[in-house]
């Protein structure tokens, strides 16, 4: 177990590393897309707290990804860019307060009730800025101005440029990834593996489990706002589409497909989604079945379901195993 | 609101609920009966839509689109739960939801394949095309009626199949107990496959019936799908009188929310915000009763 965790690690830095080291190599194309990728990759781990550590199944996370977009698209001024000293914390703390809020209502039910209530509550988000003038109705708002971070008169950082950009999400992403880590390594972490397996006991036990679920579901609501405020900057605009529900079940998708309750799992299940939506509509590999991709999206899904339970993280642990069982053949 | 008007949107509202029933029954019991959460439902009665439009042409008739539609749906049906959901039973439901995911997908784009992306009419069957007036300038659509009328007479035939035949009473055990009905030397396995396809079927025909008053698109299912799952959580998991009090419940809202303003302290309430009715509702029923309205079956 030690020797597999050594591993992961020295794999994570090295992914690390590869993704910082990539906009010297990459074209404006790909730096964009894998940009995009790690946008998501922080919004499939703030699910995974729920789904895969606390056995939350939300259905209704992208409320938060499209409510801290809008709020960013609310506080941007008109003719000038926003700092992002402030705006990205507004645009958590909304996303907080809305967990906090529908959290202790959603938090009573449980099981396909929980996965519903949440879709409930992200459809009410959905309706109040596809139906009201609040957000610009369906057409949505334009970001004219990305974010910048000023220090004094000196410009830390301009959103504007790619690169500002790319290094900015990839450091959230290893700070999300390591807060969410520490958060699981502790004794608060351990208690919400404990309520998902089984959370009488922990009642019994003395833990606040109501509490407890509550903290983690705040927690990922603001991490998935973190999210979708970078993806509202990272597209300049944001509609009512980013609530809608196939954007919670593309996250869910995402989280399972790499493999839950492993927080690396679903970064690698939003890199494989995102690039095989990339890979099946590539038009000079498959022509004018491009046009069709979500077919072969649609049948890959299948096949995981039937053939990789524990997703794709899943296989490499076995992959892991069977080389470690291979190099020390005493190994229990 | 004067009375006639009152009446076309209750007729409306009822119409809509019914429709929704035959959508959601499927739903419930095969989350009841089978522990399956079936997000593909909704394709299904896209399915049945587009059937309806292109065997309807080929045929001249919608009656005959819809006998030849609803064979080839109790088909697709046993062939699904034979090739794929079989497999799903014993598995958590995320994996389910994982799987009926991935058919949405693979549904939309076949639908893509093979009909084509544009939106279709459908005419309504000329001896149905007639409106009963009501008033000088209001009247009510037949075919509107006689969709009532056949979703009431299959919803009491569906009454009767569970609740007094010897098929309804295997149905029902195997729905609490899998194994024991199974020891007892009752084909469960026959019957689950009866059930998934008796849902596909009803979801397929709901797409079927409605065709000619909601024209045929793309991407038809998914908000069908979203509000039969609100209506199966409303009126409790597994349990098909809880889906038809919460049809009518959600057809009447919906249409009437669209149709009446209400204003608080100068802001338009509805019918601004009638698309989050639904939610509300299902939000307040799940804080006073987080197991919907009813038990199973």
């Amino acid at each position: 177990m030690h020797a597999h965790s050594r591993t992961l690690n020295f794999i994570l830095i090295a992914a690390a590393v590869a993704l910082a080291a990539f906009p010297l190599a990459g074209s404006t194309f790909y730096t964009q897309l894998i940009t995009k990728i790690m946008i998501m990759a922080i919004f499939a781990m703030s699910l995974d707290l729920l789904v895969g550590y606390t056995g939350l199944v939300s259905f209704g996370h992208a409320a938060f990804f499209g409510l801290a977009g809008y709020a960013l698209a609310l506080m941007v001024p008109k003719y000038e860019a926003a700092s992002l000293w402030w705006t990205l914390p507004a645009a958590m703390a909304v996303c907080a307060a809305f967990a906090l809020v529908t959290g202790a209502l959603v938090l009573r039910t449980r099981g396909i009730f929980f996965i519903m209530v949440t879709l409930a509550f992200a459809q009410m988000v959905f309706f109040v800025f596809h139906d009201t003038k609040l957000g610009g109705g369906s057409d949505g708002i334009y970001i004219y101005n990305k974010p910048h971070l000023k220090l004094g008169e000196a410009t830390l950082l301009d959103l504007e440029k790619l690169d500002h950009f790319y290094y900015l999400v990839l450091a959230l992403l290893v700070v999300a990834f390591l807060v969410l880590r520490r958060m699981l390594g502790s004794t608060f972490g351990h208690a919400l593996v404990g309520i998902k397996v089984n959370e009488h006991r922990m009642r019994a036990l003395g833990f606040p489990a109501f509490r407890y679920k509550l903290a983690a579901y705040v927690v990922s609501g603001a991490l998935a706002g973190m999210a979708g405020y970078l993806a509202a900057v990272q597209f300049g605009f944001v509609n009512p589409e980013i609530i809608s529900w196939h954007q919670s079940g593309a996250v869910l998708m995402m989280v399972i497909l790499g493999g839950m309750g492993t927080l690396y799992g679903p970064m690698i299940g939003a890199f494989a989604f995102v690039l095989m939506q990339e890979l099946f509509s590539n038009q000079a590999w498959f022509g004018a079945y491009a046009k069709h991709w979500q077919l072969a999206m649609g049948i890959t899904i299948i096949l995981v379901a039937l053939y990789l339970p524990q997703g794709l993280a899943g296989l490499l642990q076995k992959v892991g195993r069977k080389k470690e069982a291979a190099a020390e053949p005493d190994h229990d | 609101m004067d009375f006639a008007f009152f009446l076309i949107q209750l007729l409306n509202g009822l119409q809509y609920g019914l429709l929704l029933f035959l959508v959601a029954s499927g739903l419930t019991l095969i989350f009841g009966i089978m522990g399956i959460i079936n997000l593909a439902h909704g394709s299904f009665y896209m399915v049945g839509a587009y059937l309806a439009w292109s065997l309807a042409g080929m045929t001249g008739s919608l009656s005959a689109a819809i006998l030849l539609g609803v064979v080839l749906t109790v088909l697709l049906g046993v062939a699904l739960e034979w090739l794929l959901i079989r497999h799903f039973y014993d598995r958590d439901h995320l994996y389910q939801v994982l799987l009926t995911y991935g058919l949405i997908l693979v549904f939309e784009e076949m639908r893509s394949v093979i009909w084509g992306d544009d939106v279709h009419g459908v005419p309504v069957p000329a001896l149905l095309a007639h409106s009963i007036p009501l008033t000088e300038n209001l009247s009510y659509p037949v075919y509107r009626l006689v969709i009532s009328g056949v979703c009431l007479l299959l919803a009491l035939a569906m009454y009767f199949l569970i609740a007094r035949t010897r098929l309804g009473m295997m149905i029902r055990a195997g729905s609490s107990n899998r194994d024991m009905v199974q020891s007892l030397g009752i084909n469960i396995k026959l019957i689950y496959t009866l059930v998934f396809a008796l849902g596909v079927a009803l979801a397929a025909f709901a797409g079927m019936i409605n065709a000619p008053l909601a024209s045929v698109f793309p991407n038809m299912g998914g908000g069908v799908l979203i509000i039969c799952f609100v209506v199966v959580v409303i009126g409790g998991i597994g349990s098909v009188k809880g889906a038809m009090a919460a049809s009518l419940l959600i057809g009447l809202a919906e249409t009437f929310g669209q149709v009446i303003e209400i204003e608080v302290a100068g802001f338009k309430v509805l019918p601004e915000l009638s698309g989050m009715i639904v939610y509300v509702l299902m939000a307040a029923v799940l804080v006073w009763r987080p197991e919907g309205l009813f038990r199973k079956l």
